[in-house]
């Protein structure tokens, strides 16, 4: 017997959240980073993966960052905290936080943007804050420019948000990019000045962007030092429903966050809680040191790989004895998939002798970073 | 990372161009000449808009 062949769901019972680690409860960088705010630390992801700040302005106002573990119950045990350490009640024009996600646009092909046929999408999230608040949620097509916002109110309770953004079917020349690019952007206002602020929110319908009417009727989370703002349970969805938050094993999150981001050795997480496996090596002549790592999972593009750096933190063990080092660079054969990592600046060895490489010191840390 | 402190580097066994390398606070970063990674492409963002400039390799 054959059984004829169904078109798959937009939006299926498993995989149908766009969204990256949703739950907040992957954090591979770190749990908790204080003193953010100024522009230096804008366009990273302090904590929680795939969750990244964009801080313009240099304003006075500064935050602690953190994965906190003060969920809803039957949602996640996790959320994202912002907490307010520094006020800034004198706004400037070009300040700016906000927290987003970027996609790529080969994973949210099924909206169907910017074409006939586009389907509506919505975005629930669980969000509280230490009071009545104020915030806005974006979305923006990073392929065309184009962008939408709602506003949101926060309570001292947790409350599950349930947004609908209309579909976009633009002129018809505007689907976003199939790639591997950052095309659709996720991300919560919480701060903005004027340039930002100054128009009417563009709040109906997509538009090419206008700043002044991107984050109009927001409050700001830098109004007080008492402010405290949660999230977590972020769904991106196909179609005007919000289903229940969809729940995920960590191993399968884990994997998805290691596509943009990956730890290839920490000081501090070997068993005993101390020296950590690098991986195998060998000295290609007698100062060149070579370790071929293979990724665990393949990344999105050949990333940036960082080292700690400083006085014989890493150590490779040959021949019975050992040397150290002060940290890797890399060659030029990179890929997704796997990368060479070496130093020929601090070795006096014998070419041939394997080993394999630890790392010795709390400052040694290998990782490398594909995010968009 | 600040991106002002980059300096290209050469593979040091085939002596092709390999990356930027920048030191800062405490850390190496070895940056692909792949205009897919996002430290990349902001360096040429920067350089582009003349407020960096990469010093040539050894």
């Amino acid at each position: 017997m054959t059984k004829a062949r169904t078109n798959a769901s937009a939006s299926p019972a498993v995989g149908r959240n766009m969204i990256i680690n949703g739950a907040m409860n992957v954090a591979q960088r770190a749990t908790s980073v204080t003193g953010l705010g100024a522009n230096a630390s804008s366009l990273n992801i302090p904590t929680i993966d795939r969750w990244k700040t964009l801080l313009l302005g240099d304003g006075a106002g500064r935050f602690t960052m953190s994965q906190t573990s003060d969920g809803p119950n039957g949602i996640s045990a996790n959320c994202l905290k912002i907490d307010c350490t520094t006020a800034d009640t004198s706004i400037a024009t070009g300040e700016r936080f906000d927290i987003f996600q970027l996609l790529e646009g080969q994973n949210v092909q099924r909206i169907g943007k910017g074409v006939a046929g586009a389907q509506q999408v919505t975005v629930s999230f669980y969000v509280k804050a230490s009071g009545a608040f104020t915030f806005g949620l974006e979305l923006f097509d990073n392929t065309n420019n184009r962008q939408i916002t709602k506003l949101f109110n926060t309570t001292t309770d947790w409350v599950r948000h349930e947004i609908v953004f209309p579909a976009d079917v633009d002129d018809g020349s505007s689907p976003l990019a199939d790639s591997n690019a950052s095309a659709l952007q996720v991300g919560f206002w919480l701060h903005a000045g004027s340039t930002y602020t100054s128009g009417t929110l563009n709040t109906a319908a997509w538009n090419n962007y206008v700043n002044a009417n991107r984050a109009a009727g927001i409050d700001s989370i830098y109004s007080s030092t008492d402010n405290n703002f949660f999230l977590t349970g972020v769904q991106l969805e196909v179609g005007p429903v919000a289903t229940e938050f969809e729940q995920e094993d960590i191993s399968t999150t884990l994997t998805k966050c290691q596509r943009y981001f990956q730890i290839l050795a920490k000081h501090g997480l070997g068993s005993s809680g101390g020296n950590a496996m690098v991986g195998m090596a060998a000295m290609y002549n007698d100062t060149y040191l070579t370790c071929p790592l293979r990724f665990p999972v393949q990344m999105r593009t050949h990333g940036t790989l960082t080292s700690g750096s400083a006085t014989g933190i890493f150590r490779f063990y040959r021949n019975n004895s050992n040397d150290v080092f002060d940290d890797f660079s890399t060659s030029s054969a990179r890929t997704n998939y796997g990368i060479e990592v070496s130093n020929s600046t601090d070795m006096s060895g014998t070419a041939g002798h394997g080993g394999f490489i630890e790392t010795k010191d709390a400052a040694a840390v290998l990782t490398i970073d594909a995010e968009l | 990372m600040d991106y002002s402190k980059g300096k290209y580097y050469n593979d040091p066994i085939t002596g092709e161009l390999a990356g930027i390398e920048i030191k800062d606070g405490g850390f190496k970063h070895s940056i692909p000449i792949n205009e897919e990674d996002r430290h990349y492409a902001e360096i040429l963002r920067q350089v582009d808009a003349g407020t960096i400039t990469i010093e040539d390799a050894d």
